[in-house]
């Protein structure tokens, strides 16, 4: 039983992990069809955000809460430049899109190489965040792992009060309806988009700085973890958070279950080939924006 | 309301003559393109180049053979996929699977598996491998047994543009995490390496280094004989019309499913293909190879090339790969900086490629015989 509960919680926080990355990345694609492959990338940029503000301040709880808005910021900024000098050139062309954002990721790795070096770095973690929780004798799990949890939930639960209540959420909500009637609306839906890039690429941040207490930081941390949080938005369906954290939870713990009882090889096989059965029944996605266009 | 589908690049079946200037061509012009090609890649590069530089010759070609599938499926169809390195990973291994058996001697085991020591006999799905035409053909129809019940799951769904981008980049993970966790098996990260023959012949041979490449030469041209003619006939007019409008073609009463199927399917089998042509090339194959980077990089030449030429992928990807041996020893870090701008540049400036560049001179040159 406390086994169970064990891999239980490791596939929630696989799940937490999953869903601080695939947050932004829905958002960004339920808005503009638009797969941002340089994600993982502003992931990158938040952990080293961490690693350079612990450089410059002292305790490494007090670079952990500063770096949260700081690694937000920095990661949006560099969405915003990306959405503004190439994404937006290419609405009409969003499978190419990907590859142009893929060049964008492969630049933005060499320059990490060229800036911080090759090998992977290491942050410190707040004490507070080191020790584990001994929920009963037997179950015992890492306090990070607890702090990202939670950290994923706030992100959920800040979304979708934004979306729901602020002005701003409303037009993305009406963007990603009908982006032509929003538009002859009078809604600047190009500075929408910009404003949904910066939250959506701040996320990414947000999310490297969690990715620094659990693993080390490197140029290649983000293609590593990317692909399954691609999956999460896709299984998804588009511009849909519940989708978005249902799916991401499922998907940690399918993973971790099938990891427990086979390998890590052939659980990634087993969770793809479930992936495709599941887009028999929904080919949309999990949850799908009622239109009347054509599937 | 967007769709998730790129308008179109190269014209679709309505403009006849807008067909001729990017298409396949027409019957007299081909024969001429394919004549000059055999020529330069039969007799100017063995005479040009030395053992080394047609050897490398030889991998960039296998390269552009996977690029012509790709164009196909993309270029023509529409259908971005980022996960051709399973294809070619499939041929690869049956390939490397038979020589590396070939290279035991019967009843022995491959030198990897004694090395690890866990197996006393071959695996049950290795022994079928032993009979060189087993190996042979599977090279080609297990990549396409793979990707015709995929392909029909998926696009009878309906599940395409990114989407299909995303699962078909989620497949090819997959599947390189499972090969890098049998290694008892498969050989784990290092792949099969260090393969001596081939059917027969040393590779170590020079002589025999030049006949691989005669061989992935005339491959490379059959495979654009291929695309070629599944360029101009019916087909091809389906395939891009599907490509441009695929709910037009619907209601005209075809399945797109099946017109989508037929070209990934080809190109899961040319990328099979290539990857078996690889390994003798080469020598090895390992995960590294097969894996999402060298996947995407598969796309990158056919975008740089044109994709929706006839030979602009194959061009491309020879030259994408060529740039990158002379670049990256030299500047390692220089030459990822220049393959990412590869990925942007001509993508966002230049989306039909280089091949479309000789079709927008002569437009502009003749704008201006005509003002």
């Amino acid at each position: 039983m406390t086994l169970v509960l064990s891999q239980l919680f490791t596939g929630i926080s696989i799940g937490a992990v999953l869903l601080l990355i695939a947050l932004g990345l829905s958002l960004t694609f339920g808005q503009m069809n638009v797969i941002n492959m340089a994600h993982g990338e502003l992931i990158m940029a938040g952990a080293y955000t961490v690693y350079v503000l612990q450089k410059v301040l002292s305790g490494a709880g007090l670079s952990l809460v500063v770096a949260l808005p700081v690694a937000f910021v920095v990661a949006g900024l560099t969405g915003v430049l990306i959405e503004v000098l190439l994404v937006r050139r290419l609405y009409a062309r969003p499978l190419d899109t990907l590859l142009v954002t893929w060049g964008v990721s492969l630049i933005l790795q060499q320059a990490a190489r060229d800036v911080f070096g090759a090998p992977n770095v290491q942050t410190r973690a707040p004490s507070l965040l080191t020790g584990s929780i001994h929920v009963t004798d037997d179950l015992v799990i890492s306090s990070s792992r607890v702090f990202i949890l939670v950290l994923a939930l706030a992100a959920v639960v800040a979304l979708i009060v934004g979306l729901r209540t602020t002005p701003l959420g409303r037009r993305i909500r009406a963007v990603v309806q009908n982006r032509d009637l929003a538009a002859v609306s009078g809604l600047a839906t190009g500075r929408v988009d910009r404003l949904t890039f910066f939250i959506g690429s701040g996320l990414a941040g947000i999310a490297g700085v969690a990715l620094t207490l659990i693993g080390p930081i490197g140029p290649t941390m983000g293609t590593n973890i990317i692909v399954n949080a691609f999956l999460v938005v896709v299984v998804g369906g588009i511009g849909q958070l519940k989708g978005t954290v249902i799916v991401a939870f499922t998907l940690g713990i399918v993973q971790s279950m099938v990891e427990y009882t086979t390998t890590v090889s052939v659980a990634s096989v087993i969770v793809f080939v479930v992936i495709v059965a599941f887009l028999q029944w929904r080919p949309q996605g999990l949850f799908t924006l009622r239109t009347r266009s054509l599937a | 309301m967007t769709t998730l589908q790129d308008p179109p690049i190269a014209p679709s079946a309505a403009g006849r003559s807008a067909r001729r200037r990017f298409g396949p061509g027409t019957g007299s012009r081909a024969a001429a393109g394919f004549a000059v090609a055999a020529v330069v890649l039969f007799a100017v590069a063995p005479v040009v180049l030395g053992d080394f530089r047609l050897g490398l010759l030889a991998k960039y070609l296998c390269l552009a053979i996977v690029a012509v599938g790709i164009g196909l499926a993309w270029g023509r169809g529409g259908m971005l996929t980022l996960g051709q390195g399973v294809f070619f990973g499939l041929g690869g291994y049956a390939m490397a699977m038979h020589l590396k058996l070939a290279d035991a001697g019967p009843g022995q085991l491959p030198d990897f598996m004694q090395l690890y020591g866990q197996l006393d006999a071959l695996p049950w799905w290795w022994r079928p491998f032993t009979s060189p035409a087993f190996a042979l053909a599977a090279t080609v129809l297990l990549p396409m047994l793979v990707a015709l019940p995929l392909g029909l799951l998926i696009f009878r769904r309906r599940v395409r543009g990114a989407y299909f981008a995303i699962l078909s980049q989620a497949l090819c993970a997959a599947f390189a995490i499972f090969l890098i966790g049998q290694q008892g098996t498969t050989g784990g990260t290092n792949g099969l390496t260090d393969i001596q023959g081939f059917f027969g012949y040393d590779l170590n041979d020079p002589i025999n280094r030049r006949m691989i490449y005669f061989i992935v030469a005339a491959v490379l041209l059959a495979v654009l004989g291929v695309a070629w003619q599944l360029m101009r006939s019916r087909y091809g007019e389906l395939l891009v019309a599907v490509r441009d409008g695929e709910e037009r073609v619907r209601f005209l009463g075809y399945d797109p499913a099946n017109v989508k199927l037929v070209a990934y399917v080809v190109a899961a089998g040319m990328a099979g293909l290539a990857g078996a042509l690889f390994v003798p090339a080469v020598g090895i194959i390992s995960p590294a190879m097969i894996g999402v980077v060298p996947s995407i990089e598969f796309v990158i030449g056919v975008a740089v090339g044109g994709r929706a030429s006839l030979v602009g992928p194959a061009l491309g990807a020879i030259a994408v790969a060529w740039a990158r041996t002379a670049l990256s020893e030299r500047l390692p870090s220089a030459w990822t900086y220049f393959e990412g701008l590869l990925f942007i540049l001509p993508v966002v400036f230049l989306p039909g490629g280089l091949a479309s560049l000789t079709v927008f001179l002569r437009r502009r040159s003749g704008k201006k015989a005509s003002a």
